[in-house]
């Protein structure tokens, strides 16, 4: 849904006169909504922009995304990045978005708490 | 080969009637870069539910929107999520938002400037009206007013 949300954003925002570039990981959605230029990562959902903790890997792709934005030159492309997550185990291509892959939704009481302890960190102490 | 994403969320909400996807089968809106981004101001936004500090969550069908300091810290930031497994978002946000990659390209001058704010909001939303006439005209006056040349979307 997210791959739509920022197709959708990127057509309104270039129609208006600011050129745009998309990431994507969903290629297929991101083709459905065509955009004006994408950028595609064969990571898992989560990781548009690169691995945890791996500034080198981040940096790699965000930069090809860059050369990416001022390269397109033809409506609607998809640039496919060459970036493998992990060469020796291909497993998460047949798990990502299936049943029991999304964690449970936390309850709503659980959540209002969670939303109240993270507000007084930052209200009380005001000093992050 | 890329995942295909479209049949397996039909799977995993195979309880309801399958989700009718935007097909733009018409060639999308262009505007040319008028200039290297070495010489641009460069907005970036994520949908990966990025909040900063004391910011409130978002709901679903939630198509608001929050604005994060350029400067903003690593643990200054959090996740509010559902539709992506957020527990390497939560630890390294530049997973979804890559914010402090963004810096270092603007202190390299590979970007001319870095727009600050950052923006983001959640992207699991359903109603795709909802993101065309509620959420997209808001960000393209944020844009507009801050004079932003180019914009970078990171979905999540």
């Amino acid at each position: 849904m997210c791959h739509q949300s920022v197709g959708l954003i990127a057509r309104e925002v270039e129609a208006a006169g600011i050129p745009t570039l998309c990431m994507t990981s969903a290629y297929d959605i991101t083709q459905a909504v065509n955009p004006p230029r994408a950028v595609f990562l064969n990571y898992p959902l989560g990781h548009q922009t690169g691995k945890p903790d791996d500034s080198a890997n981040q940096r790699a792709i965000v930069l090809a995304a860059l050369n990416a934005f001022e390269a397109i030159s033809k409506p609607g492309t998809i640039v496919e990045l060459p970036y493998v997550w992990d060469p020796n185990d291909r497993r998460w291509e047949e798990t990502d978005y299936t049943p029991g892959f999304l964690p449970p939704r936390p309850k709503k009481a659980a959540a209002d708490l969670a939303e109240q302890e993270r507000r007084r960190r930052y209200t009380t102490a005001n000093s992050g | 080969m890329p995942v295909a994403y479209i049949p397996r969320t039909r799977e995993l909400y195979n309880a309801y009637t399958p989700y009718r996807w935007v097909v733009n089968e018409e060639p999308p809106p262009w505007t040319p870069l008028k200039k290297p981004l070495a010489q641009c101001k460069v907005a970036l936004m994520s949908s990966g539910g990025v909040l900063y500090r004391d910011q409130p969550r978002f709901h679903r069908e939630d198509a608001s929107y929050r604005l994060i300091p350029k400067n903003a810290r690593r643990d200054e930031l959090s996740v509010w999520h559902f539709g992506y497994p957020t527990k390497d978002a939560e630890k390294d946000p530049n997973c979804v938002f890559p914010l402090e990659r963004m810096r270092e390209f603007e202190a390299e001058g590979r970007i001319g400037e870095l727009c600050d704010p950052a923006f983001t909001f959640m992207g699991g939303i359903y109603s795709a009206r909802k993101v065309r006439e509620e959420l997209a005209p808001k960000i393209v006056e944020e844009l507009r007013s801050r004079n932003v040349e180019a914009f970078y979307l990171v979905p999540a």
